[in-house]
Order: structure tokens, then sequence, then C-alpha cells
């Protein structure tokens, strides 16, 4: 079950929007490196593969997934960092 | 019998240096940049050595470079991606009457997707007026496309002024920089532009690498779609040789352009002050404002194709711009959107010089070009008429 979440406010932002897959899950990897501990990402993607993998991607590489948001154009996922 | 190239806007040839650079990923270093060991890696650097120094070249940022195979390639990415990525905010999109095929029928595919396209009018020199631009936005435009310079007529566009007035109503703006970029400084910073198109073979690199500027934070629809070479924005397996070649193409203007713009100049004014001084031949294009080694005419009475063969045979290679097909003539719409009449825009030629050229080249083509018009206008019927043939008058050069 999705969960949506509204004005979270992310530390970092990255456009991914009409990138190909797999650019969601290495942008997600990349950036979230550069983020400090309990930090927020938001990434903006048009990719719909994208509900399924960044989810389970947060779970697998043990970072909390807050939710995501929905515009016509791109969704936008929400992770904070946990793992070091 | 010595051969003496002057068709430049058409392709140049690939310079010895950037040959050289790209041999060794012909052979050794042949790996797929997108693969994890050794070959993969020397290919991915070669690749990012490549885009600074093609980013250097127009003062954009690495990251803003993607790489395709052809400046048309880049023209439609362009017109498509951003006409797609914008079509909720609008579907109208703006082009000049001077672009290249690759702008005005990826225009005439948005017209049939949806999307309204005004093809923006010209002067007698080829120019878009700025005013034009402000009066033909409406709130649906989205995009303008202009080119940087037509290599047609060598008529360089005021691109900076374009972007302002798009930039008052926050519209996008895309530049064709295929004849300009390697040419003539190109500063995309200067320009203003969001996107530009550049090509590889038009400053001594290879067929088969263009690239496309697209300004950091702008979003783009693919147009091949795949894996996530360029950042998943062009799909495809990189054609390693060639975007080195490009890179060091690249570097090499980077350094040289000043010399070379230098170079070709009294090359290009020779040939039009000697031309526009022979009856009935008149520069298309503006006299001041255009390509360094560009000189294109009309001549009347005569069909451009004609021309072409019988320098040809003396071992002078040109261009048309007014192409002939099998039965019906068919004038340049470059020319015709200038105010050219059709019967004119029959005579076009077009000289291009580049830097294996001699200034004892254009001695030679002085020699011969005269002489040629003078055969083809005894056999011309149309040549009859002299004095009093209507609207020949209204060619830019004649003042």
């Amino acid at each position: 079950m999705m969960k949506f979440v509204q004005d979270v406010k992310p530390d970092v932002t990255t456009d991914i929007v009409y990138m190909m897959c797999p650019m969601h899950l290495l942008k997600l990897e990349e950036m979230i490196k550069e983020l400090d501990q309990g930090q927020i990402l938001e990434i903006m993607t048009d990719y719909d593969g994208a509900l399924e993998d960044i989810p389970a991607w947060c779970e697998k590489t043990g970072n909390e997934f807050l939710g995501m948001d929905e515009t016509p154009d791109f969704f936008k996922f929400y992770i904070r960092k946990l793992a070091r | 019998m010595k051969k003496y190239y002057f068709d430049h806007v058409a392709t140049n040839p690939l310079h010895p240096a950037v040959l050289e650079a790209m041999m060794p990923y012909f052979g050794e270093k042949f790996g797929n940049p997108l693969s994890v060991y050794e070959y993969g890696s020397q290919a991915k650097d070669a690749i990012e050595d490549a885009r600074e120094k093609v980013a250097g070249l127009v003062n954009a940022k690495p990251a803003e470079i993607i790489f395709t195979a052809s400046g048309a390639e880049a023209n439609n990415f362009a017109l498509r991606g951003i006409a797609l990525a914008k079509q909720n905010e609008g579907k109208h999109v703006l082009v000049s009457r001077m672009e290249h095929h690759s702008i005005l029928n990826s225009a005439r595919f948005l017209e049939k997707s949806g999307f309204a396209v005004t093809y923006l009018p010209v002067n007698k020199q080829g120019v878009v007026d700025p005013e034009t631009v402000r009066k033909s936005i409406t709130k649906e435009t989205v995009l303008i496309s202009v080119t940087h310079a037509s290599s047609e007529v060598g008529t360089i566009e005021p691109i900076r002024e374009i972007v302002k007035v798009a930039k008052e109503h926050n519209i996008i703006v895309h530049t064709d920089a295929v004849a300009t970029t390697g040419n003539i400084p190109v500063d995309v910073q200067e320009l203003g532009v969001d996107l530009l198109t550049m090509a590889a073979h038009q400053f001594y690199g290879p067929k088969g690498a263009g690239a496309l500027y697209v300004k950091q934070g702008l979003r783009i629809v693919p147009l091949i779609y795949g894996g996530i070479q360029e950042s998943g924005r062009r799909a495809g397996t990189e054609n390693v040789p060639a975007i080195v070649g490009m890179g060091k193409a690249a570097e090499m203007a980077t350094a040289e352009l000043g010399q070379r713009m230098e170079y070709l100049r009294p090359l290009r004014d020779r040939l039009i002050e000697a031309m526009t001084g022979v009856p009935n031949v008149v520069l298309t294009g503006d006299r001041q404002n255009r390509l360094p080694g560009h000189a294109s005419f009309c001549v009347e009475f005569i069909e451009g194709e004609a021309m072409l063969l019988l320098l040809a045979a003396k071992g002078i290679f040109s261009a048309s711009g007014s192409a002939c097909s099998s039965k019906a003539l068919k004038a340049s719409p470059v020319l015709l959107a200038m105010g050219i009449p059709s019967g004119l825009a029959q005579g076009s030629i077009v000289f291009s010089f580049g830097m294996g050229n001699a200034p004892e080249d254009v001695d030679n083509l002085l020699n011969e070009f005269p002489a040629v018009i003078k055969r083809l206008r005894d056999i011309s019927p149309y040549a009859q008429g002299w004095g009093d043939r209507e609207g020949g008058d209204s060619c830019t050069a004649k003042k």
C-alpha cells in the first residue's frame, strides 16, 4: 500500500524526470551517499517502475521510505537516510 | 587534375590529429563504456574527457552536453523533446524559415501531433527580426528555434536579441549551431540559449558525432529509448571513436578559432568582391554578418546544377542551394523565404572555404567561374530576355 505524504521538507532534491530506467536507482544510490544521516532526499521522476523500486530499495538498504507525492507530470519520492 | 574543395558547409575533411586521437578506439581500446572492468572505464574516461572539451568549446558545463550521432539527431531531439516535455504548458512552437530540414520536418511532425507551429519570416538578407518573434509569441508558446547561421546563405542570426524577447515570456530557446560551432565564437552563456546543436564534421571532426547542449535543470523527453547512456537521456552504446574525435576537434577549434577566422575571411571577401562585379550575379545573405568562409550567389538565367557540373569537370567542387529533382525544378525554401524569385533561386551556388584552401585556389576559381557562367548563358534560353525580365531586382546584394 503506497503511502502519500505532503509538505515534506527535503534537504536535497534531484530531478530525473524523463531520464531512463534505471537512472532512478543509480541516482538514488549516488545522492544518498552525499547525505548526512537523518537528512531527507526528494527524487522527482516520471518512471512508474519507481513506485515499486524505490520502497524496495529502501527496505533492502535500511533507509526509511517516507512516502510519495504526485503531480500531473511526475512523482516525488521522499527518503530519509538511515543506513551508513 | 588538381582538386579544389569549396564545399565545407557540406562537410570538412578530418584533421589528421583528430584521426590519430580516434585510432586507438577502433583498435585495442574497444570497450563498452558501461562495462565495469578496465576496457569499460578506459572508454568511459575517454568519453568524459571529450565531453569536457566539447563543453569548453561552447562555454557549457560537461554535464550539459549530450552526445548524439549527428546534428540532425540533436535537432530532432531538441524540438520533439522540449515540445513533449512542455505540452501541458502550451502547444505552440516558433521556428524560422531559415532552418535546416531536420528542424522544419520535426516541426511538421509536431504539427501532425497536435502542436501549432509558426514559421517566422525573414528579411532579404535572411535575418529573423526579434520584433517578429515578439509578435508571434502567444500564451501557448513553449519553444523557439532559430538557427545560429544558415549554411545556405551564411547569414548569422541575432540569437541573443531573440533570447532576450523569449525570456520576457519565459520561453525556451534552441539554436541550431551546426554551421557556426568551431567556425565563429559560440558561447551558450553569452547567447543565453537553453539548447544548442553542434556537429563534429563541421569543425574537422568525424561524421557520426554531434551533440546537444541542454541547460542544467531543463527537462527533455528522450528521442531514443533504451539504457542509461548519456545520463538516461540518449540510449545506445556510444560511438566512442567518433566522440573522442569530436573532443579532439573541439579542443583544436577552441585553440585555433581566431586564427581560422582570420585565414578564411580574406578568401571569402575576395571571391565576393570579384563575383559581385560580374553582371547579373548577386550575393545571397548578409554581406557583413556572415560565416567567415562562406560566399553564396544567385546567378541569373542559369541553373545551379549546371554550374556545379561544369565546375566539377574542372576539379572545382561546390554546392547549390537548390535541389534539382528529376522532373520538377524545385527552388530552395530558404532563398524563397528571403524573397528571391524562384527563377533566380534556381541559379544558386555556394562556395565555402576551409583551412585546406590556399589563396591561389581562389585565383583559380576566379579564372574558371566567370567562363562557366558565360558558357551556360550562351546556351540559356532565359538569357535572351536581358533587361526585360521580371522581379530580377529583388535579390539582396544589388544596391
